[in-house]
Order: structure tokens, then C-alpha cells, then sequence
């Protein structure tokens, strides 16, 4: 039999109360719910019956907002009013979401808090408000197929979303009434979705290729954490490029000019998009068009046909592929399975080309539309407690990694890149001058060695330290990220206690190429970064041997020095500081061991003397004890 | 009849109850609920009612209210661990049947 805990009083569970708890896929076209319902995972449908909820949100003046296929209809009609695509504006600053907006229709309005807001008839909304909007409608789906409420949620997000998105996004479920168990990589949810995270540890490729856009992840399954361990993709390729592909194949065959008007273009469209869709299962099909001229126009497409005009389009996902491959340190070889996602995953000849890149077939089982919201059900599930067996815990990373300044402009990081949430880790720092009573601590984030290639997060100060030479205090940092990514740092100085420390509040602004630039650049400059490293680890060094030789000096050089001595270490001196300006590493290593040289005899005559000073006045005796 | 406990569910109780800082005792019932018809419910005590049975076993009290008692006199409560799992075991002369996870019981 089952073994019991004590409960506090009257809070005894029910045996087999299953709490509801769902899978949330918010995506820039669909979205879609899941939940697990005796013990298998499943997408939940709408009223009408649809489980792909259009991420489109129409605003009405005097009544509530439209989410969904409707909505999606009135785009044409009322481009200001409706709202698509709203993930790409999510937790980015105005500057960002003008720099993107310039195609699009919407007006942006400028507000107190660093969030622009889209102008409607119904008022202006944050992209936070919009997204629980959709959240809002998933989530009445969900309650009224599930029958009751929804203990919590997981919501996916892309791997290359920052911590201002992250927070953007569990804002919005906030906003929504909905409890967030936690935000989930979309790749790792699809891995989930195949029980790969139930399988032995290895490297798993996360292929997905969408209506508009297309990313590649490479996962590690390293001790029940998928640990993300590179990225890359096109925001601008997939099914739609197809089905243009197709339309220019039949204009061409139909002699259809190009200056065709707006609803001649748009069935040829709906008729390419019904042709691709054909050719997954057939090996052709008939594609009718009706004309200008009111006729028809009735041509065969063949799966060959098809193959060739859309092969070059299907080849350049397979660039992003390969550089993930590389910034990941691995090759084809490495991967153990390819899971696909997105509806274009269908079309065969892009399961061909995956499957002879990466040598190996790849995962189709699942409904490549569903596959994310499914991880995602299978995830909450657990959070939510229904799976006591399961010891699986997927745990949130961080993107980037976090750490503090040192001398020289280098960043010291404190936790890596891809750490596990939440973590606590501290490092002992210590002071640089003689007699320093106060530290600057400046937080960095970033994968650079050096500070100007690193992103500024927060400064705050240590003061009161107690008066000690260089390097005998020791001062403890602590960085801490909690589960929800607020990262925390403080720093104590041990003897004394005295203490300091900093909330940083994930702050919105940081896009998706930045972010992915700065780990790119990462990867790119990595020789560059070690050798610069080196160099300013030099330069401290000699900063820190002059320092402390001036200091020397001071004390008592006149006493133990010949002037021809202090003359040599003068020069030698000198020398170190004209060379550690330049950037040759070995002439500042040169400098510093000749410095070493020169002043070795001084340095044996000050310890000589200090001993003697000490033994001055006492009878040998008195140590003997 | 009444209800008993074994040398190391009384321990185990006992430091519970210590390391929750208040309580008089452990609450032992049923609720009719779970797929074989009833389930056990085990809690602290912070107030007796009136009508509730006090059993005292080395040292720990176990309280009982009137209509779970009749489901679960004789019971010994015990405390072991099977595989990473630890908890409290009832061993109850009552059941007839338990569903397969043991979570609830038929009498």
C-alpha cells in the first residue's frame, strides 16, 4: 500500500484528485493548450472544434476584444485594430519594436515605462496586455473542456528569448489569471513531447520550421537538465516561401502576368498553399485556377516538380544547421535523434534533406504543429504533481552568464551560461590597494572576457571595509537567481561583516539578435577574448609588483638600498611601466621577472629586517617555548 | 480495541510533532473518497473535539473521530521506507480490498 504523510489539519489530499494543469504553445501565428487526461497528453479544441488558435486579437470599440480565426478574418478590413504577430514586440523596447514596426500597420505610442503601446479603438495596449488577451481565451478553452480551473501552466518560449521576454511573457500570464509553473524552452518541450528526456544522455537536434520563420536548436540531456547548447535560425523562411514558390511555378505556367490584381494573387496563394498541402500524401495533383478572363487554367504538379522549386529554399535551412553544429563543438555524427517541428516539417522533401544531413531519420510521430504544447502538457503535468513517479524536473537556464568586473576591464563570471534556476553561487574577491575601504561592484551579463564586450546590468558599492594591505581582505559575493530569474547579488566582507547588496530587475530592451549576437561574437572572438584576457591579467600583475614595490621604497629603501641599487630598480621599474601600455604579453612578462630580479636582495634585506625588528628586545629563550 | 502504534512510528511522530513546534497529537480517519470507496487522512492536532476517541501509545496521542473508528479500530500504524519513499503504513484488520496503488480501501 501507498505510504501516508502527515498533513496539516484539514488539508488531507483526496487520493487521485488530479489537478488540471496545461501545456501553453504562444506562438507568433498559432497557439495552442494541452493537458494530460489519464495519463496521455493532448491539444485541446475550441468550440468550433479547432485546436490551433490564431495568435490574432481584434479590438472593438464598446465591446470585448476577438481572439482567434475571427479576429485573424478581420485583419484585411481592420489592420489598426487587429493585432498579430504581437510575440515579436514582447519585452522589447520602443526603440526595437520601431526598428521591426516599420512594416507593419500598428501605432506605436510612447509610455511612462519602458514598454511601447499599440493604439486601438478600445484604448492602447502594452504587448504584455495583448498576449494575455490570447492567454486569456487558451485558457477559457481549456477550463471549459477540462471542467474545472487550471491549477497552472506551462508556457514555452523560444531558447534565444532574454530574460526581459521571459519576464514579458510570465507578465502577460499574470495578467491572465493564470498561475505560471514555469517557462520552457520550445525546443526542449518538443524533445519532451518524444520522451527524449526519459532516454540516456546524449545530443538531440530540435529541427523547426514554421509558416514564417525557421530555428534549429541543439540540446544536451545532461543529468535530467536539456541544457540548450546552441541556436540559430532564419526569421524570415518557411511554408509561406513554399507556397510563393508554387504561385511564381503556376503564374509562369498559366502565363498569369505580375501585375495580376489583389484577389487573382490571393487564390493563387490558397490554390499553392492547397497544392503543397496535397503533396505530402500524393505524388501529384491537379492545380485549377480560375483566370482574369473567367476561365480556367488546369495544370499537374507532380511531386518532383514540386521538390525542385522549393529544394533551394529546404537547402538554406541547412546553413543555420550546420552552424549550430559547429558553435555547439559537434558534428552530424553526434546527434542521436532529430525531432521536427512546425507545419512545413510535413512537406517530404524537407524530411528528406534533414534526415541525409543530420544521417539519421527523423522523429514525425507527433503532429509537428502540436509537439510543443504537447512537452509542454507532459511538463506541467509533473510540475502540478499528478506524476509522483517521475522524478524528471526540467529546470529553467540562464541564456547568458552573469558575473562582476575585476581590474583590468575583465569580466569574472560567477554563473555560467546555461546554469540551471534557481542557483546560488558565491566567489571570494579581494582589495587591489593598500588600505582600500570600499569595492565597486558592477554586474555584468555577457560571454565576453571583457567588460565594454558585456552587457551592463546594475553597479553598487561595498564601503566600509577595514583598512588592510592589498589582498588581505576577503570579500564574499553572492550571486543568486531565483526560480523566476531575479537575480540577486551581495557582497560581505568577512572579517567585519560589513555587507552590501543589489536586486537586479530584468530590464526590457535586450532583442533576439542581440542576444544571439553577443553569443555568436562569443564564439567568434574566443581567441581574440583568451589573449586579451591574458594581457590584462599581465598588466594588473605588473600594476600590482609597482605598487607594491613604490610602497617598499617608501618604507624603507633609503635604509637598505645603495643609491647604485635604487638606481637599477628604477630603471628596471620604468622599463615594466613603458612596456605593460603596449600589448606585448611576453615583454611584460619579461619586465616583471627582470623587476623580480633586480629587487630579489632588497626583498630579502626588508624580510631580514622585519624579522629583526620583531626579535629586537627579546631573549632567544622566549621563542624557544 | 483502539489504535497502537510501532516503536518507530512513535518516534517518527513525536519528532514531527517537534519539529512543527505545536500540536497535542495525530489525527488518524477515513474520508469516503478514492476509487475503492474510502482513503486514510493523517494530520496534526491543534484542538480535540468533544466527540473525538484519545488513544495514548508510547507517547504519542492518536485521536479519533467517532465514525472513522469504526473503519480503523484494531489498526497499527507503522513507519517504513521502501525505496526512496518513506511514509506511514497502516496496517489495519478492517480492509478487505485496496485499489492498486493503495491509496484508498474498501471495508
Amino acid at each position: 500500500m501507498a505510504l501516508l504523510q502527515i498533513s496539516e489539519p484539514g488539508q488531507s489530499d483526496a487520493p487521485h484528485q488530479h489537478k488540471l494543469a496545461a501545456g501553453i504553445d504562444l506562438g507568433t501565428t498559432n497557439s495552442l493548450v494541452a493537458t494530460v487526461r489519464s495519463g496521455v497528453p493532448e491539444t485541446l479544441p475550441n468550440k468550433q472544434g479547432e485546436h490551433l488558435l490564431p495568435s490574432v486579437v481584434q479590438y472593438k470599440k464598446d465591446s470585448a476584444p476577438v481572439v482567434g480565426s475571427e479576429a485573424r478574418a478581420a485583419a484585411t478590413k481592420d489592420p489598426l485594430n487587429t493585432i498579430s504577430s504581437v510575440k515579436r514586440f514582447m519585452g522589447r523596447g520602443l526603440d526595437d519594436v520601431k526598428l521591426l514596426g516599420s512594416q507593419l500597420p500598428y501605432e506605436f505610442v510612447d509610455s511612462e515605462s519602458d514598454m511601447p503601446r499599440l493604439r486601438t479603438v478600445a484604448g492602447d495596449f502594452s504587448p504584455v496586455e495583448i498576449s494575455a488577451d490570447i492567454l486569456k481565451t487558451l485558457k477559457q478553452c481549456a477550463q471549459e473542456s477540462l471542467g474545472d480551473e487550471l491549477t497552472g501552466v506551462v508556457i514555452t518560449v523560444p531558447a534565444y528569448f532574454d530574460d526581459a521576454q521571459r519576464q514579458a511573457t510570465k507578465d502577460a500570464a499574470r495578467l491572465a489569471g493564470l498561475n505560471v509553473l514555469r517557462l520552457m524552452n520550445e525546443p526542449t518541450a518538443a524533445a519532451v513531447a518524444y520522451g527524449l528526456d526519459r532516454g540516456s544522455e546524449g545530443v538531440h537536434a530540435v529541427f523547426d520550421l514554421g509558416g514564417g520563420t525557421f530555428d534549429i536548436s541543439i540540446l544536451r540531456l545532461n543529468k535530467g537538465v536539456f541544457e540548450v547548447l546552441a541556436t540559430a535560425g532564419d526569421s524570415a523562411l518557411g511554408g509561406d516561401d513554399m507556397d510563393h514558390a508554387i504561385a511564381e511555378w503556376i503564374m509562369q505556367q498559366a502565363s498569369i502576368n505580375d501585375d495580376a490584381d489583389h484577389a487573382q494573387l490571393r487564390r493563387l496563394m490558397h490554390v499553392s498553399r492547397d497544392a503543397k498541402e496535397a503533396l505530402t500524401e500524393s505524388d501529384k495533383t491537379t492545380v485549377k485556377i480560375e483566370l482574369s478572363d473567367g476561365t480556367f487554367w488546369e495544370g499537374e504538379l507532380t511531386r518532383d516538380t514540386f521538390n525542385e522549386l522549393v529544394d533551394s529554399l529546404i537547402r538554406k535551412t541547412l546553413i543555420p544547421c550546420r552552424r549550430t553544429l559547429r558553435d555547439a563543438g559537434i558534428t552530424a555524427e553526434d546527434i542521436q535523434e532529430v525531432v521536427m517541428v512546425g507545419g512545413s516539417t510535413r512537406v517530404p522533401r524537407v524530411r528528406e534533406l534533414v534526415g541525409e544531413f543530420f544521417g539519421r531519420e527523423p522523429l514525425v510521430d507527433i503532429d509537428p504543429d502540436k509537439v510543443v504544447a504537447i512537452g509542454a502538457a507532459v511538463q506541467a503535468d509533473i510540475l502540478a504533481g499528478n506524476n509522483p513517479d517521475s522524478e524528471m524536473l526540467l529546470l529553467d537556464i540562464t541564456p547568458l552568464s552573469l558575473g562582476l568586473e575585476t581590474m583590468g576591464g575583465l569580466v569574472e563570471k560567477v554563473i555560467s551560461r546555461n546554469t540551471p534556476i534557481p542557483v546560488a553561487r558565491a566567489q571570494d574577491f579581494t582589495t587591489f590597494k593598500d588600505g582600500q575601504t570600499a569595492l565597486a561592484l558592477h554586474i555584468l551579463q555577457g560571454e565576453r572576457e571583457l567588460v565594454t564586450d558585456c552587457r551592463s546590468l546594475a553597479r553598487f558599492e561595498l564601503r566600509g571595509i577595514p583598512a588592510m594591505v592589498a589582498g588581505a581582505a576577503r570579500i564574499r559575493v553572492t550571486f543568486q537567481v531565483d526560480a523566476d530569474g531575479l537575480l540577486s547579488v551581495m557582497a560581505k566582507e568577512q572579517t567585519t561583516g560589513t555587507e552590501s547588496s543589489i536586486q537586479v530587475k530584468p530590464s526590457y530592451g535586450l532583442t533576439d539578435n542581440e542576444i544571439e549576437h553577443m553569443l555568436r561574437d562569443s564564439f567568434d572572438h574566443a581567441e581574440d577574448d583568451a589573449g586579451m584576457r591574458m594581457l590584462r591579467e599581465k598588466q594588473v600583475e605588473a600594476d600590482r609588483v609597482i605598487e607594491a614595490l613604490t610602497a617598499a621604497i617608501e618604507e624603507n629603501g633609503d635604509a637598505l638600498l645603495s643609491p647604485q641599487e635604487r638606481a637599477e630598480i628604477d630603471t628596471s621599474m620604468k622599463k615594466l611601466v613603458v612596456v605593460k601600455a603596449g600589448e606585448d604579453i611576453r615583454a611584460i612578462k619579461k619586465a616583471i621577472s627582470q623587476l623580480d630580479k633586480a629587487t630579489q636582495d632588497f626583498a630579502a634585506r626588508r624580510m631580514n629586517a622585519s624579522i629583526n625588528k620583531a626579535l629586537t628586545g627579546h631573549k632567544l629563550d622566549e621563542f624557544n617555548n | 480495541m483502539g489504535i497502537t502504534l510501532t516503536d518507530v512510528a512513535a518516534e517518527r511522530v513525536n519528532q514531527f510533532l517537534e519539529n512543527r513546534g505545536k500540536g497535542v497529537g495525530l489525527r488518524l480517519g477515513v474520508k469516503t473518497t478514492g476509487c475503492s470507496g474510502m482513503a486514510y487522512v493523517i494530520e496534526f492536532v491543534d484542538e480535540i473535539a468533544s466527540e473525538d476517541s484519545v488513544f495514548e501509545d508510547k507517547g504519542v496521542k492518536v485521536i479519533v473521530d467517532p465514525k472513522s473508528l469504526v473503519y480503523i479500530d484494531g489498526t497499527e500504524l507503522d513507519y517504513t521506507r521502501e525505496g526512496l519513499n518513506e511514509g506511514f503504513k497502516f496496517n489495519n484488520p478492517n480492509v478487505k480490498d485496496s485499489c492498486g496503488c493503495g491509496e484508498s480501501f474498501t471495508v
